[in-house]
């Protein structure tokens, strides 16, 4: 469904590049054409569908601007490719925070004016209402979400796992499991279920002996392993029953919980917290239409209006009181955000600073570990 | 008489020109600029000017003074204003893991100030500047020309007192894919030589017109898009593939115990023996073309047996054809990238996928020029070793 999705819109971003190359060469009036539309990548899938129906389609319907919808897996590289060869054509994308504060910081991205984000409806200005550490110099918008495991409840006849020690756990529950291939997140989960309290994490990941600890137990399940790398795949994975638990990002659980009636349960034991903003590509020709876009999206009622699709929460503090219940089957939606107080037992909160100074040396490790 | 012979000698080499034109803008070129970014990183030195020329007189072990701290606070300040100082912490962060944020939380903290004493704003910007490694990492950064590529490709690290040394063997990166590659493009070749030779002995020893219908059956798959051959054999070989459905269908294997054929080493194996044979096919029968039939009919006739008529006659003849594929298909394989990015998984990889790796997504371009290079260096040892061996000019590709 995704794929087709993407195709057809890459189809008409293709037609519509060529409608206004020749129209360019007609009547030499690039810029009216141009600021018509603003192209935002995010991330696929049932997030991007959520996206669309909380802030895309409510932008366009009040500034008649065009939102032409790409999807990708994150990371910079693309971003950087753009900018350095001076052909960008992503306006805004929706980026993980540690991507977000590097890009910014090299000057990949557009810096933007926290005063001029939108108050909360009481008057509190946005630097007072974003959650402290959730604003970046460049982003606007902004969501928690977090990285869990799943199972499907069709693959366990007698006990099911209920902790981060029971995914690690082969013998126990044999399967395979999948994890997405990167490695953030993984060392993470696999320290904790070697018994380290997730308020330790970043300390002990930071002695090579505890980066050796947490590839140690990450080898206990090697074998055993799918990777994904797309959010839309785990789900789908867990459905096909290829796997018996994955981990996987609690929206799209969520997703195929109560719009495909999947009987899947979410494990709330080790979830990894992160929080993700959109931000607009450093010298996009549609800057104008990117940072209005940016604005709106800005909104708390907008922000807030994700979680009617996708149980993702606003990063602004007024948001909470405006999480309601899914748009369409009408399901309390606060239980099911990442920060709800009974999913926030054992929790470690995605230390971004410590990933943008590791991430490079992690991310070789761990594809030589995966080599081997 | 000489200047018409001289003009004609001109004419003639005129008519290269393009060639040499083509061949200067389109190969050597892009290899030249890969060379020197190989060694080649300007950006800290560009960027830290003052700070780096008064780091020239430190010592190396004690903690600078005022003057290096004041040069290194405004430049931050300034860098910080243009948003520039990213690319610089990210590679004093690659000497020293820890400087990236250190940098940029300095610059933070450094914003509009004008302190008495720099040495004590900086230091309390972060405290690692008031340690030698913090400096050491950023004066190493700071050269322009650097081997330091090079050692990173080869695994090599310098220890406490700068000597070189390999590092431990949980550490190795470069060298094991390496030793990996070069494996995987030797078995390559010889799969190839087993299953082409044969070929090209029969296209070579038959009639014209079964011929041309065996050459066009080599031919086809070759001109057949890359992406397409490697597609198909994901599904051929996937799990839920049409072999092993087969496979299952005859009672072979069960449902359960399916062979894992791609997304691994046979994958990558199988599908590149495929996409590579017809550079082997090829060559070896432009050589078998021109060994005449008769001179095995000869040497039968004088009492010889096949085996031998083989041994002593044919297969000597037919060396040249065997050099020309073996080269020929050792040198893509070793370079390949696109079939083991799709078919080999995890552990089909090889180092071009790597060089992929810091060139779209690490962005480690210097690092990536290296290892390219190192590779150059490993096809150029090859050729050489080869051309003692066999000796290039008996060697003919058609």
């Amino acid at each position: 469904m995704n794929a087709h999705h993407t195709s057809r819109i890459k189809l008409q971003g293709v037609v519509h590049a060529f409608i206004v190359a020749l129209a360019t060469h007609a009547v030499a009036a690039p810029e009216a054409v141009a600021s018509d539309s603003v192209t935002v990548v995010s991330w696929g899938g049932s997030y991007a569908e959520a996206c669309k129906k909380a802030v895309m389609d409510p932008f366009t319907i009040e500034t008649d601007i065009e939102v032409r919808l790409e999807s990708y897996n994150g990371g910079l590289a693309q971003i950087r490719a753009q900018v350095e060869t001076g052909s960008v054509h992503w306006d805004v994308v929706d980026l993980e925070f540690a991507d977000l504060v590097r890009g910014c910081d090299e000057g990949l991205l557009e810096l933007v004016d926290i005063d001029e984000l939108p108050p909360a409806a009481d008057g509190t200005p946005a630097r007072d209402d974003y959650y402290e550490g959730t604003y970046s110099e460049c982003g606007g918008g902004g969501i928690f979400y977090s990285t869990v495991y799943a199972y499907n409840n069709e693959s366990f006849a007698g006990e099911r796992p209920t902790t981060i020690e029971d995914f690690f756990d082969v013998e126990k529950f044999p399967g395979r499991r999948g994890m997405r291939r990167t490695a953030v997140g993984n060392l993470e989960f696999a320290l904790m279920a070697d018994g380290v309290p997730p308020e330790e994490v970043y300390e002990i990941l930071d002695t090579p002996e505890g980066l050796s600890r947490a590839f140690n137990k990450l080898d206990t399940i090697k074998e055993h392993i799918v990777w994904w790398e797309a959010g839309a795949q785990p789900p789908q994975m867990l459905a096909d029953q290829e796997v018996i638990m994955s981990t996987a990002y609690n929206g799209r659980i969520f997703n195929a919980q109560v719009l495909e009636q999947q009987p899947f349960t979410i494990v709330w034991d080790g979830q990894m917290l992160d929080y993700s903003q959109f931000a607009i590509v450093a010298g996009t020709p549609n800057l104008e239409a990117a940072k209005r876009f940016l604005l709106f999206a800005s909104r708390v009622e907008n922000m807030a209006a994700i979680g009617r699709y996708i149980a993702y929460s606003p990063t602004r503090r007024s948001g909470i009181d405006l999480i309601s219940t899914h748009h369409e089957t009408g399901v309390e939606m606060r239980p099911h955000m990442p920060s709800a107080p009974e999913n926030m037992g054992r929790v470690v909160r995605n230390d971004w600073e410590w990933w943008s100074d590791n991430g490079e040396e992690m991310n070789e490790r761990f594809s030589v570990w995966l080599s081997r | 008489m000489a200047l018409s012979l001289a003009a004609a000698r001109f004419r003639a080499a005129a008519l290269t020109l393009p060639l040499v034109a083509f061949i200067g803008v389109t190969f050597l070129a892009p290899l030249g600029t890969m060379l020197v970014r190989s060694v080649h990183e300007p950006l800290v030195a560009d960027s830290l000017p003052d700070t780096l020329a008064l780091l020239d007189e430190w010592d190396g072990t004690s903690i600078p003074g005022e003057k290096v701290f004041r040069a290194l606070g405004l430049e931050f300040q300034e860098l910080h204003k243009q948003r520039a100082l990213g690319g610089v912490a990210t590679r004093v962060n690659r000497l020293e893991t820890g400087m990236r944020s250190a940098v940029i939380r300095t610059a933070r903290k450094l914003r509009d100030v004008n302190p008495d004493s720099w040495k004590e704003a900086v230091i309390a910007a972060d405290p690692v500047w008031g340690e030698a490694k913090a400096w050491r990492a950023l004066q190493q950064s700071g050269e322009r020309y650097t081997a330091r590529h090079f050692l990173h490709a080869l695994d090599l690290g310098q220890d406490s007192v700068g000597k070189v040394v390999l590092q431990p063997p949980d550490r190795r990166i470069y060298l094991p894919l390496l030793g990996r590659t070069l494996a995987v493009s030797i078995v390559i070749t010889m799969l190839c030589l087993i299953l082409g030779y044969p070929v090209a002995y029969l296209i070579a020893n038959s009639s014209t017109s079964k011929a041309n219908l065996l050459l066009l059956l080599i031919l086809v798959p070759f001109w057949t898009s890359l992406l397409v051959r490697t597609t198909s054999w994901i599904v051929l070989l996937q799990n839920q593939g049409v072999i092993n459905d087969l496979l299952v269908a005859v009672g072979v294997t069960t449902d359960e115990t399916r062979f894992p054929m791609i997304y691994n080493m046979t994958g990558t194996l199988v599908a590149m023996t495929q996409i590579l044979l017809p550079f082997m096919v090829l060559p070896l029968y432009a050589v078998m073309r021109t060994i005449s039939p008769s001179q095995m009919r000869a040497a039968a006739a004088l009492g010889a047996t096949f085996r031998q008529a083989f041994v002593r006659v044919y297969w000597p003849q037919s060396v040249p054809g065997v050099a020309a594929g073996s080269l020929l298909v050792f040198i893509l394989s070793i370079g390949y990238y696109i079939t083991p990015a799709l078919v080999g998984g995890r552990t089909g990889q090889l180092i071009s996928n790597l060089i992929a790796y810091h060139m779209q997504q690490s962005l480690n371009w210097g690092l990536a020029a290296a290892l390219g290079a190192v590779l150059l260096g490993c096809v150029a040892l090859l050729y050489c070793l080869f051309n003692r061996l066999v000796g290039i000019e008996r060697m003919r590709f058609t």
